[in-house]
């Protein structure tokens, strides 16, 4: 934790703030986000962000399509979203302004970059008048700032460094980020810091942004601003060493802890993809681990140089969005014929196609349970929080490797660029991945020789994962159908009926080795929400408010969706109403009623945004109501 | 895994796998597997470090002949299964077996791929020009205007010329043999092992159930002579009983052949010498468009072998030197790696 003076006496304590940053995708509006939000962990809040930026790298500059925002909630207590509705908004420009005005809660504070608002900027962004001149910002707090001329302004003297007026411009987004550090009472160090590191090497840009943050932070204190200063106090958390982490970073590093309790080598085969593409960044860095990727040429290849090396006796993994699963189908099929490890990775965005490649939705859970040709059962585990990402990338690699099946891992995007604090684990805590390669013959020939044959059994029913270079144990494998125990292509029909039997209950007995679920929240309550993934934050903040409303109300989130956890069945059964909120048409909803014949009711929400906590109290209330 | 210091003497049916051959009966396939398994005795490599890769097709069941490691993977996409099993076990033999559909068709983007990264992976592409497991379409090889089942007027598509696409994609070592020399496919079968990086050699190889004769022009045994145009590394290019006929390159970069007779005295200076390890392929592509069609003389041989850094090696390479840089993985550090706060 940072220290920081105390506070003069006109700083007021608040619970929790949510923030949104909103400007033109050239404005640095991530970046900004992204320094408000470590200043505020390293300051010791809880908190949950948003990133919510266009597809287009640089869309068309100041209008509505190239709005780029990052909404962060920092608060003194345990939070599970980025919030609803945020308190403040900055606008960086005019269609910044008119995109996200809608969001902000009624009697909000809007700190606007008066320069921006142009009449060219304003006719991009589609105003016909200057929303700062009419009643548009009525019933709202509105600050305004001349933040590109008060930046230009401190970069005068930069001159000597190189900086010039245009350059100056740039660090219009740091004026911003000073001036809410002013606002919430942020530590400054870690951002001066940053800013060190970052450009180190390239002093005028150093000595610009500085002097922007400075100016954006002397002007709160200067101007007429005194009302709006606030702190919010460190969360008490559960007491640990914490990081904040998004979940693509917390999901590589499962991958590379997964590679180190298994000490096999963790193998990725990628194809660039948003939201996925950062795993690949990410897990390149970490070589000395042992981890080999590969960029392959296409999605296909991706999936199958992965499976490749697992054949080699690697762990071999492959991460993508949507579009890339569907490529991949095929190979999925492949892996689940030869029965070798394989961890798929795919980071959901909204569909069909293209579709929202840079939006959230969870739609490929009916995909990942039977996007393939043929009865090719799958294990699925979903992560549910961005830090939650690591374990459930480790659960993946131990459920592929002992049961020699690929596995599919899903998340989506709001999970892979979100972050929130997390607690770090110790080391030792991790679960062992235990590894056995075959070594030696396992069967018996007429001769009384040891022969090896790939496809006999173990317990698990798993067949022995028996790797080239393993002298003695030579074998051919493929994606006919083999007969049981020496693997021999074979078209015995009763052989074929008797493998897929086999492939379906290897998968089933999965159910033996994964927890039961558990109910948050009131057991004895008449409504239960049943969730997965993502959804998980704002279910719990709404379930929380219900609760606290004094109403019942039961949660239970599911992290293994094949197979489903042994009691759900049970557990849903006990429940007079059970609605499951989903980013998509109802998927896990049509899962469930067919699993279990439950009346369970769908709640979707496929707009490219994460539901709020809000939306669904508003739902489950309805629920909760009708009961009484 | 396994370090092999000393391999056993073995024999052909050391490396012949217990299933039954199901190729018809006639096929070029059992030549080329014949030549395999009696050429890998001599390799001086270990069964249990050889992998036989393929995807789908009648040449793609080979692997289930060969008493090695082996996967009969999906269709075209047994190099890129290669490529990933060749950087995870460098210290394998990594074998790819497929036909013109599968490597050229459906593969396609992975053959190149494969090839222009240089992955040490030696491709063996059995081209009968025809579509065979799937009962006689025409393939990505097949000639202009051929009547087959799914072009009763004649086909419209382009072939490929497999050895001028290997050679676009820069591969490092080309290749061409055909089915009716054992002798000829062992020493390219050979070469391509020795060599360090990714080999494609193509094998003429006829279906005599859908494309009889395919290549009977130019390999049959007294068609050979005058129609197979042998490439020997260092060596002036010259075919024919007597030698009469020979290749010269004009200033335009085509490469043209001649009746040797015809260019007077100064003949050694004119005809084209093979240089098998130019680095620029542009000589080699030029030799691969002698013939359109195997009705011509042909070229045989290694078209191409030049070094360049081999993929997989490298790929090891950088995990050596990151480990050799910053010591070997330790989680706890990493876990810690980014700013962090205490509760
Ligand atoms: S169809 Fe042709 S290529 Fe296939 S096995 Fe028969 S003869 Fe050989």
């Amino acid at each position: 934790m940072t220290d920081i003076a105390e506070p003069p006496s006109a700083v007021r304590d608040i619970d929790h703030v949510i923030v949104r940053f909103a400007g033109d995708s050239g404005d640095g509006m991530q970046l900004t986000g992204d320094r408000f939000t470590s200043a505020s962990a390293l300051f010791g809040n809880d908190l949950a962000t948003l990133p919510d930026f266009p597809a287009e790298i640089r869309a068309p500059q100041g209008t509505l399509a190239g709005v780029s925002a990052f909404q962060v909630q920092i608060s003194d207590h345990p939070i599970s979203t980025p919030g609803d509705a945020p308190n403040v908004l900055i606008a960086m420009n005019p269609a910044a302004l008119k995109s996200d005005l809608g969001r902000l809660e009624a009697g909000g504070t809007v700190i606007v970059n008066e320069d921006a608002f142009t009449e060219r900027n304003l006719a991009k962004a589609g105003y016909d008048a200057n929303p700062l001149d009419d009643d548009t910002l009525a019933g709202f707090t509105v600050i305004q700032v001349q933040m590109t001329t008060l930046t230009k302004e401190v970069a005068k003297d930069l001159g000597d460094l190189g900086i010039k007026p245009r350059d100056a411009e740039r660090s219009k987004n740091f004026f911003a980020l000073g001036l809410l550090s002013w606002m919430y009472t942020r530590p400054t160090e870690p951002t001066m810091e940053w800013i060190d590191a970052k450009f180190a090497g390239r002093e005028g840009v150093i000595a610009a942004n500085k002097a922007a943050f400075n100016a954006g932070h002397a002007y709160g204190e200067t101007a007429e601003l005194s009302e709006h200063h606030y702190q919010v106090r460190p969360a008490k958390l559960e007491p640990g060493t914490y990081t904040s982490i998004n979940g693509n970073t917390a999901l590589s590093w499962g991958l590379v802890a997964a590679g180190e309790l298994a000490q096999v080598p963790i193998f990725l085969g990628s194809y660039p993809i948003t939201p996925a593409s950062d795993i690949l960044h990410e897990l390149s860095k970490h070589k000395n681990f042992g981890v080999r990727t590969v960029q392959a040429e296409d999605e296909i290849a991706a999936v199958g140089c992965a499976l490749g090396a697992s054949y080699g006796g690697h762990i071999g993994v492959t991460t993508t969005s949507g579009p890339g699963i569907a490529l991949k189908g095929e190979t999925i099929g492949l892996a689940i014929s030869l029965e070798l490890p394989l961890v798929i990775i795919d980071i959901q965005r909204g569909g069909p196609s293209t579709g929202l490649p840079t939006k959230t939705e969870a739609s490929d859970l009916m995909m990942a349970m039977y996007g393939r040709h043929g009865e090719a059962p799958m294990p699925i585990v979903a992560a549910y929080t961005p830090s939650q990402c690591f374990h459930a990338a480790i659960e993946a690699v131990r459920l592929a490797v002992k049961y020699r099946t690929p596995v599919m891992l899903l998340s989506d995007g709001y999970l892979a660029n979100g972050s929130a604090p997390w607690k770090i684990p110790d080391v030792a805590s991790l679960p062992e991945i235990p590894v056995d390669f075959a070594t030696e013959p396992n069967q018996t020939n007429e001769d009384g020789e040891g022969v090896f044959w790939p496809y006999l059994r173990d317990h698990n029913l798993a067949r022995p994962w028996a790797v080239p270079g393993t002298p003695g144990l030579m074998h051919r494998i493929g994606g006919l159908e083999k007969e049981d125990g020496t693997g021999n292509v074979s078209y015995s029909a009763e052989n074929h009926a008797f493998m897929t039997d086999v492939r379906e209950e290897r998968i089933a007995r999965i159910a033996d080795d994964i927890p039961l679920v558990e109910i948050d929240g009131d057991a004895d309550a008449d409504v239960c929400v049943l969730g997965w993934g993502s959804t998980w934050g704002a279910i719990t903040g709404a379930v929380q408010r219900i609760r606290s409303g004094g109403d019942k109300i039961a949660h239970v989130h599911l992290m293994h969706l094949n197979p489903f956890p042994k009691n759900l069945g049970e557990v849903l059964g006990s429940f007079d109403r059970v609605i499951v909120p989903e980013l998509n048409m109802g998927q896990l909803s049509k899962l469930v009623r067919a699993e279990f014949l439950v009346d369970a009711e769908s709640v979707t929400k496929v707009m490219g945004q994460p539901f709020t906590a809000g939306e669904l109290e508003a739902e489950l209330r309805t629920a909760v109501a009708a009961k009484n | 895994m396994t370090d092999v210091t000393e391999v056993p003497l073995t024999t052909k049916a050391d490396w012949s796998s217990d299933q039954e051959v199901r190729w018809c009966p006639g096929c070029g396939d059992y030549s080329i597997l014949t030549a395999m398994q009696m050429l890998m005795p001599e390799l001086g490599v270990a069964r249990e470090n050889t992998v036989f890769i393929s995807g789908i097709g009648c040449a793609a069941r080979f692997p289930y002949y060969m008493n090695t490691y082996g996967m009969h993977s999906i269709h075209g996409r047994s190099p890129a299964i290669a490529t990933g099993l060749a950087v995870a076990r460098p210290d394998l033999d990594v074998w790819v077996v497929g036909g013109d559909g599968d490597m050229l068709s459906i593969g396609g983007n992975h053959l190149i791929h494969a090839l222009r990264r240089n992955v040490n992976i030696k491709i063996l592409l059995f081209n009968n020009q025809i579509y065979g497991l799937t009962k006689g379409q025409y393939s990505p090889t097949s000639e202009q205007g051929k009547v087959t089942k799914s072009t009763p007027f004649g086909s419209l598509d382009h072939p490929f010329n497999p050895v001028s696409l290997a050679l676009g994609a820069e591969a490092s070592f080309v290749a061409r043999t055909h089915d009716m020399d054992r002798k000829h496919m062992q020493a390219m079968f050979r070469r391509a092992h020795e060599h360090q990086g990714s080999a494609l050699v193509e094998v003429f190889q006829n279906c005599n159930v859908f494309n009889d004769g395919a290549f009977g022009a130019i390999t049959k045994k007294d068609n050979r002579e005058a129609m197979l145009i042998n490439l020997d590394h260092g060596q002036p290019i010259r075919f024919g009983a007597d030698g009469e006929k020979g290749v010269i390159c004009r200033p335009n970069g085509v490469a043209e052949i001649v009746t040797v007779a015809d260019l007077g005295a100064d003949v050694e200076n004119q005809l084209l010498v093979h240089d098998e390890t130019q680095m620029d392929p542009s000589r080699a592509f030029a030799l691969s468009r002698l013939a359109s069609r195997p009705t011509e003389p042909t070229p045989m041989g290694v078209f191409r072998a030049v070094e360049r850094p081999e993929y997989a090696g490298e790929t090891n390479a950088q995990v050596a030197a990151a480990t050799a840089a910053s010591g070997p993985g330790d989680l706890e550090k990493l876990l810690h790696s980014q700013p962090t706060w205490e509760v």
